[in-house]
C-alpha cells in the first residue's frame, strides 16, 4: 500500500496531520502497538523538521506485508552537516520553534532510536531526504 | 490515583474528556519541551505542562498520552480543545505552577518518570 502526505513548511498549525493519519492506518491494520508507536513518533518528529525548518515536502509512505516505508523529501536550506545535526543538544531552531515546545535538538536521535533504518541525505541549499524504515517484526531485519 | 482525584488535588478544572475521569495514573511527567516528550517510552502518563498550543496535543497523541494538565491557568482555545476532544483526551486547566503540580501530586504518591 502506498499513502502520499504533503506537508507545508511553517504550518505549525497541521504540524503531525501526517503522523496522525499514519497512526489510524497503522491501527486499522493492526499493527503491533509497539512498533506503531516507534514508527508514529519517528514519523512525527520528521514532519515537524520540515515544518520547522524546511519550505514544503511530500512524504511516502510504503506499507509492505513485513515492513513501512517512509520516505520524506523536502524544499529547504538543507543540512550541511548531518553528523553533526544528529547530535543530541545541535539545533538550529528560530525563536517561534522553541516557542511551539522544540528545538532542542533531540528530534533527529529519536528518529534513530524509532526505526530500523535511518538515511538521510541532504544537498544544501535545495533540500533534505530522509528515509526511515521499520520492520514490524522485532527481529525480521 | 483517578483522574478526578488529581484534579480535585490541584484545584483543576476539567475542560473535557469527562468519560476518562475514573482512570488510573501512576507516572507523571513535567515538561514544556515536546521533544523530552516524546522520548518518553511510558503510557498512560500524566503530562503536567505549562505550553497550551496545538503541538502539546498533537506530541500527546503520539506518545499515547491521554491526560493533559495546563499550569498557571494558561488559556485553552477552541482548536486545542476540540482536537483533544477529537483524541478523547483529558485536559485540565490549573491555577498552580508547574512546580506546585507537581510537588502535590508527588506528596500524593504519583510516581516520577526518572
Ligand atoms: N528537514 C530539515 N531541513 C533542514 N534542516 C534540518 C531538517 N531537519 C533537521 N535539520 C537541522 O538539524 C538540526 C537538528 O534537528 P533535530 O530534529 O535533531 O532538532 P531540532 O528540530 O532542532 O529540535 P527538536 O527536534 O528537539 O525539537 C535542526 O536544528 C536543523 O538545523
Ligand atoms: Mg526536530
Amino acid at each position: 500500500m502506498q499513502y502520499r502526505f504533503k506537508i507545508a513548511g511553517g504550518d505549525f498549525s497541521n504540524a503531525g496531520t501526517v503522523a496522525s493519519s499514519v497512526k489510524k492506518i497503522l491501527r486499522q491494520l493492526n499493527i503491533n502497538h509497539t512498533v506503531s508507536k516507534r514508527i508514529v513518533i519517528a514519523l512525527y518528529e520528521a514532519e515537524v523538521n520540515v515544518v520547522a525548518h524546511a519550505y514544503s515536502g511530500l512524504v511516502e509512505i510504503d506499507i509492505d506485508s513485513e515492513k513501512l516505508r517512509a520516505y520524506i523529501a523536502d524544499k529547504g536550506p538543507g543540512i550541511p552537516d548531518i553528523p553533526k545535526a544528529m547530535e543530541e543538544g545541535f539545533s538550529t531552531a528560530s525563536p517561534q520553534v522553541r516557542e511551539m515546545g522544540f528545538g532542542a535538538g533531540m528530534g533527529l536521535s529519536n528518529m534513530k532510536r524509532n526505526c530500523d533504518i535511518l538515511n538521510i541525505t541532504s544537498e544544501p541549499g535545495t533540500g533534505t531526504n530522509v528515509e526511515m524504515i521499520t520492520y514490524f517484526k522485532p527481529d525480521a531485519r | 490515583m483517578t483522574i478526578r482525584e488529581i484534579a480535585e488535588k490541584i484545584n483543576g478544572r476539567v475542560l473535557c474528556g469527562q468519560k476518562r475521569l475514573s482512570e488510573e495514573i501512576i507516572y507523571a511527567f513535567s515538561s514544556d519541551l515536546m521533544s523530552d516528550v516524546l522520548k518518553v517510552d511510558r503510557e498512560n502518563i500524566l503530562l503536567i505542562t505549562g505550553l497550551v498550543n496545538l503541538q502539546t496535543i498533537r506530541t500527546s497523541e503520539m506518545s499515547d498520552i491521554n491526560c493533559i494538565v495546563f499550569a498557571r491557568n494558561k488559556k485553552v482555545n477552541s482548536e486545542i480543545l476540540s482536537l483533544a476532544e477529537e483524541n478523547g483526551m483529558v485536559l485540565i486547566e490549573c491555577p498552580h505552577s508547574v512546580f506546585k503540580i507537581s510537588g502535590e501530586l508527588y506528596i500524593a504518591g504519583i510516581k516520577p518518570l526518572y
